[in-house]
């Protein structure tokens, strides 16, 4: 029978690696052959144990070595996260560059945490004090933010000794009665969500900038969003617009199985922009998981975990989180990878029967919270989701919109009239609506809720219409319908349109996105009082102020211009008759 | 010497697996001695105490239970060298070109690590193809990866053979290198590129990778691998600027569905392997720049959909990898319009840090925006008019109509040997846009309608 610390490979297949002679637990990490590669034990048959190993296999033969590290995959909690750039098992790879050079080789292991960098630590409790797990010991500037230094989970007692100064992650700042050293880090395992008190309603929404996303399908902070879409869409895009924009206060940016570049090009313009809350720079507040495509599969599946642990980690200080997880197709195919490795009895095109329990555990530990110490703190998550054959029927994108509550639905048609963020308004939804909206109300304007129906009404209108004209063509439609047409289409190419790539445009604050929808709809109240008096269409289609207020977004002016463009709209209707 | 097993148990398709050998290591290579004489290669594809499984590159026609099976003890590696240049490859390496073996400067693994992402830099450099329709709607970058998405019949080697020719990066004189991989074209077509090289000269520049229809199904999954290998060297080992040229990758994932069936894996959509997007991106991930190297790989992947059908496994996954697509127009083709872009559906999405100021030109985004948003509503109006006529448009959607006309016959429309500028190309297309009401063009600055409008510049 195995047993023991260590034992031999006896088979090696890809990622898969089956040893004997050794006895882990399910979810050890092993080291695997003389090079010591990482892995995670993910099943066990009579003596013998099968590993992912998160690094490549080849070379490594049986009757190698396989050690049992005796502790599940974890991540290492503490001041130094945010601005880091790992791997999937969080190795920094900025230090994993030093080590190796350009190219990821095997066989590294790098601390996810700086060992030598010292930090300024403030208790904020005192000898005497009674502990419990999860409580805040004391602060460290990091980043752009405060952060909490948490008791771990768990762990309880009585304050023996705590000093003020400057530590390493790995120096004990103080001491329990029960002989715990208290330290600026802890390490966690990523497959466990991290304890909180509580689960709260998010009845706040998470601010984004982005028109088409606040205005009609708001997602909350604690809440959980799903982007799925065919390739170059707008995932990718928008995931970022809202790592760049959105009011959390800590983003994890996790790339999952997508591309090289894409990570550069986050590394290159995130310390360049704002934090548009705090002014700071946008890598203060970003923790980035960039394991390609082209990187080790297993350590894909865990990037998803490590990334999550992570987030957890800030909202037990109290911080509203938000994770991007792009793509959530390439953690299933990853998944897909192991289970077909191990000639499990697949599900539906391939993927193993447990994807639908996987993405709702997953998701389940997102949410707003009151944590263990006491403030309330949030989880956002936003999946992208890539279907194959952009088809959403596919088991990814159908298991995930049975747990997500938000669905922003990109369409390659609306890709392909360049029509930016390609989100469809006509299928997507966002459950936290009638949540929200008190919100909206007390925050940003009184009738948030109607013009935002109003606008929904207008869409769903055109389309019915839309089918008519198909058919016989717009002019074969009575005036009103042709102006319903026309604002709907003021709706769509200057509210929705929104380019990411335009300083001004890329940003819009909740105040300028309401009173540009609003200056729309009064445009359009005074158009019908026109066509009542039978002014024609084309005049007003041709006003001057009409063309104005589509191109006002691009200005550095907007907010002011919006302020003046409702004169301006009376005045040029009163031209008419109005 | 490594010792020689003759304990071949089973052969199935391109599969061998042979029993009780020592200890052999996953990937490893293999050379299988036939009874004939001849010698096979192959790679350990999984390993035990048991039985050892070895994918046959060069088919397992003639292998018999008495062949010798030797394993190499590494992994496999290629010879590379700056003689390269000029040279004429098999699908596995072999000199075809009656010139002599290669003398190696160095042995590299075939099978490339990843670049550390931390370690590329942001691709940014515009390359100037010369064509309208890639330069001006959907630009390439140096370091990019942009797949030419085709069908059969289409003129996509005539597309790629013009950017090999014209691709230049505006006021730098750096080396220039192409790289070419056949996978599993007719001879016919390979002498087509092969002519062309030759005429332009651009075959002195060049390492030529061929594996024709009748070569080895399974060979082809090396000889991207190996061109890739000579690419890493030629960029970051010897500063060159190096564009890779693939065809046709259809064929390669057929072979990676032979090796998955014969493996009787699970399949994931239409008999394809599970793991094809990771396959995939191993390879189209080898693309890039490095900081502080002035070497640069772009890559120009050729595939044909299989029934033009985008949605098929190969283009898909291709697509959800590559930095974008251009992709071939049967319509445009039949309308013979030539390259046939059709630049609604292709795309690029490394074009925004390529142009603009100090790239292109200021006016290049707005241009583009507007041309894509006019040719996609002129379209719409082709529907309507096959039903209604066009007289039942008003005179604004007409112009919009004849728009979209012009716009393919003008702008898409280019000879095979005409290189146009990137000034040409945007004016060419505000000459197209001119024809449409001013207050039409809602996506252009006011600043630069008046700077660049033919309306403003003719006062
Ligand atoms: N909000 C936007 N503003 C301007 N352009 C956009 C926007 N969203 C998407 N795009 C355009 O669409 C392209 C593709 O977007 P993106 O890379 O996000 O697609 P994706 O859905 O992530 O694709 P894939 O699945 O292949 O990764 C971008 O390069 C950009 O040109
Ligand atoms: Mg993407």
């Amino acid at each position: 029978m195995a047993s023991g610390k260590s034992g031999r490979i006896c088979r090696v297949a890809g990622p898969v690696v089956t040893a004997e002679g050794v006895s882990p637990r399910m979810y050890d990490v092993v080291l695997v052959g003389e090079l010591k590669l990482m892995g995670e034990v993910i099943k066990l048959v009579g003596d013998k144990t099968v590993i992912q190993v998160y690094e490549d296999t080849s070379g490594i033969r049986p009757g190698e070595v396989v050690v049992d590290t005796g502790a599940p995959l974890q991540v290492e909690l503490g001041p130094g996260l945010l601005s880091s750039v790992y791997d999937g098992v969080q190795r920094p790879l900025p230090v994993l560059m030093e080590k190796q050079g350009d190219f990821v080789s095997r066989g590294v292991t790098a601390p996810g945490l700086d060992r030598s960098k010292k930090w300024k630590f403030k208790p904020t409790v005192k000898k005497g004090d009674d502990l419990h797990g999860g409580m805040i010991v004391g602060e460290v500037p990091e980043g752009n933010i405060v952060h909490k230094v948490l008791l771990p989970p768990g762990v309880d007692g009585k304050v023996t000794s705590i000093s003020e100064g400057e530590f390493t992650v790995e120096e004990p700042v103080g001491t329990l009665d029960t002989g715990h050293a208290i330290k600026l880090a802890q390490n966690w395992p990523v497959r466990s969500p991290r304890p909180y008190m509580d689960k709260l309603l998010p009845d706040i929404p998470l601010v984004t900038g982005q028109r088409v996303l606040d205005m009609l399908f708001p997602l909350a902070k604690g809440g959980t969003a799903a982007i799925p879409g065919g390739f170059g869409t707008g995932k990718t895009v928008t995931s970022q617009q809202l790592s760049k924009w959105s009011d959390a206060q800590i983003v994890v940016y996790v790339g999952c199985g997508e591309r090289g570049n894409e990570m550069t090009e986050v590394l290159t313009t995130f310390p360049e922009l704002e934090d548009p809350k705090s002014g700071k720079p946008l890598m203060g507040r970003t923790v980035l998981i960039a394991n390609t495509s082209n990187m080790p599969v297993a350590a894909r599946e865990a990037s998803v975990y490590t990334g999550i642990t992570i987030a957890e980690y800030y909202r037990d200080m109290g911080y509203d989180v938000s994770l991007m997880a792009d793509s959530t197709s390439r953690w299933a195919e990853a998944m897909r990878e192991i289970s077909s490795r191990l000639e499990e009895m697949p599900g539906e095109e391939g993927y193993p029967a447990y994807l639908a329990s996987r993405l709702s555990e997953f998701y389940e530990r997102c949410g707003r919270v009151n944590t263990l110490a006491g403030p309330t703190g949030s989880i956002s998550v936003i999946g992208a989701v890539s279907p194959s054959g952009g088809d959403f029927s596919e088991p990814v994108t159908q298991n995930t919109l049975r747990i997500v509550k938000v669905f922003w639905a990109l369409d390659s048609k609306l890709r392909e009239r360049r029509h930016f963020p390609a989100i469809n308004w006509l299928t997507s939804y966002s459950l936290y609506n009638p949540i929200l909206e008190e919100w909206y109300r007390r925050n940003v304007a009184e009738d948030w809720g109607p013009l935002r129906l109003w606008a929904m009404e207008t869409l769903q209108k055109e389309s019915e219409l839309q089918e008519i004209v198909q058919l016989v063509g717009s002019d074969a439609l009575p005036e009103e319908q042709r102006l319903t047409l026309d604002v709907a289409r003021m709706i769509r190419e200057f509210f929705l349109q929104q380019s990411a790539y335009h300083a001004v445009d890329t940003y819009s604050p909740l105040k300028r996105q309401y009173e540009y929808m609003n200056a729309i709809r009064h445009f359009s109240d005074l158009s019908k009082k026109a066509i009542s008096l039978e002014v024609p269409l084309d005049k007003i289609v041709s006003l001057k102020v009409r063309a104005d207020l589509g191109k006002l977004k691009f200005e550095e002016t907007i907010d002011k211009d919006l302020k003046s463009i409702l004169p301006e709209m009376d005045r040029q209707f009163a031209e008419l008759g109005v | 010497m490594a010792k020689e097993y003759h304990t071949i148990n089973q052969v199935a398709g391109p599969l061998v697996f042979v029993g009780k050998t020592e200890p052999i290591a996953y990937g490893e290579l293999v050379s299988i001695a036939l009874p004939d004489g001849s010698v096979k290669r192959g790679q350990v594809l999984d390993t035990s105490d048991d039985v050892v499984v070895i994918q046959v590159f060069e088919g397992t026609g003639g292998i018999d239970r008495a062949s010798g099976v030797k394993f190499l003890g590494e992994t496999i590696k290629m010879p590379v060298s700056k003689d390269m240049l000029g040279r004429i490859l098999s699908g596995s390496g072999d000199p075809l070109d009656k010139g002599p073996p290669i003398i190696p400067e160095k042995r590299l693994e075939i099978i490339g690590a990843a670049i550390n992402p931390y370690a590329r830099d942001n691709p940014q450099e515009f390359i100037q193809t010369g064509i309208s329709s890639i330069d001006g709607m959907n630009t390439l970058v140096r370091g990019q990866k942009l797949p030419i998405f085709s069908g059969s019949g289409l003129p996509h080697n005539d597309i790629a053979l013009q950017i090999a020719r014209q691709a230049k990066v505006l006021g730098e004189k750096d080396e220039f290198a192409v790289v070419f991989a056949a996978m599993g074209i007719t001879s016919e077509e390979a002498q087509y590129f092969m002519k062309d090289f030759e005429r332009t000269g651009a075959l002195k520049k060049a390492v030529v990778f061929l594996n024709l229809a009748d070569d080895p199904a399974i060979e082809r999954l090396l000889t991207p691998r190996l061109a890739l290998t000579t690419a890493e060297y030629l960029a970051f080992d010897l500063d060159m600027q190096v564009l890779v040229i693939l065809t046709d990758l259809t064929n390669y994932c057929e072979a990676l569905r032979q090796i998955g069936a014969a493996r009787e894996e699970v399949p994931a959509r239409r008999g394809y392997p599970g793991y094809m997007y990771t396959d995939l991106a191993s390879l189209y991930e080898r693309a890039g720049r490095i900081k502080g190297k002035k070497g640069s790989i772009t890559q120009c992947p050729i595939l044909s959909m299989p029934g033009d059908d985008i949605t098929h496994p190969i283009p898909d996954l291709t697509g959800y990898i590559t930095e974008g697509q251009i992709v071939a127009s049967r319509d445009l083709h039949r309308q013979g319009i030539y390259p046939p872009v059709a630049v609604e559906r292709s795309l690029s999405r490394l074009m925004g840090q390529g142009i603009g100021p100090g790239h292109t030109r200021e006016d290049h985004r707005a241009v583009s925006d507007q041309l894509y948003a006019a040719y996609a509503e002129g379209r719409d109006f082709r529907g309507l008019v096959a039903i209604v006529g066009k007289e039942a448009l008003s005179d604004r959607d007409r112009k919009f109509l004849d728009f979209a006309a012009a716009f393919e016959d003008r702008f898409v429309r280019q000879s095979k040997d005409e290189d146009r500028t990137i000034q040409q190309t945007l004016d060419l297309g505000w000459e197209l846009l001119s024809a449409l009401p001013v207050d039409a063009l809602t996506k252009i600055d006011r600043k630069f309608i008046e700077k660049y409008h033919p309306m403003n510049r003719k006062k």
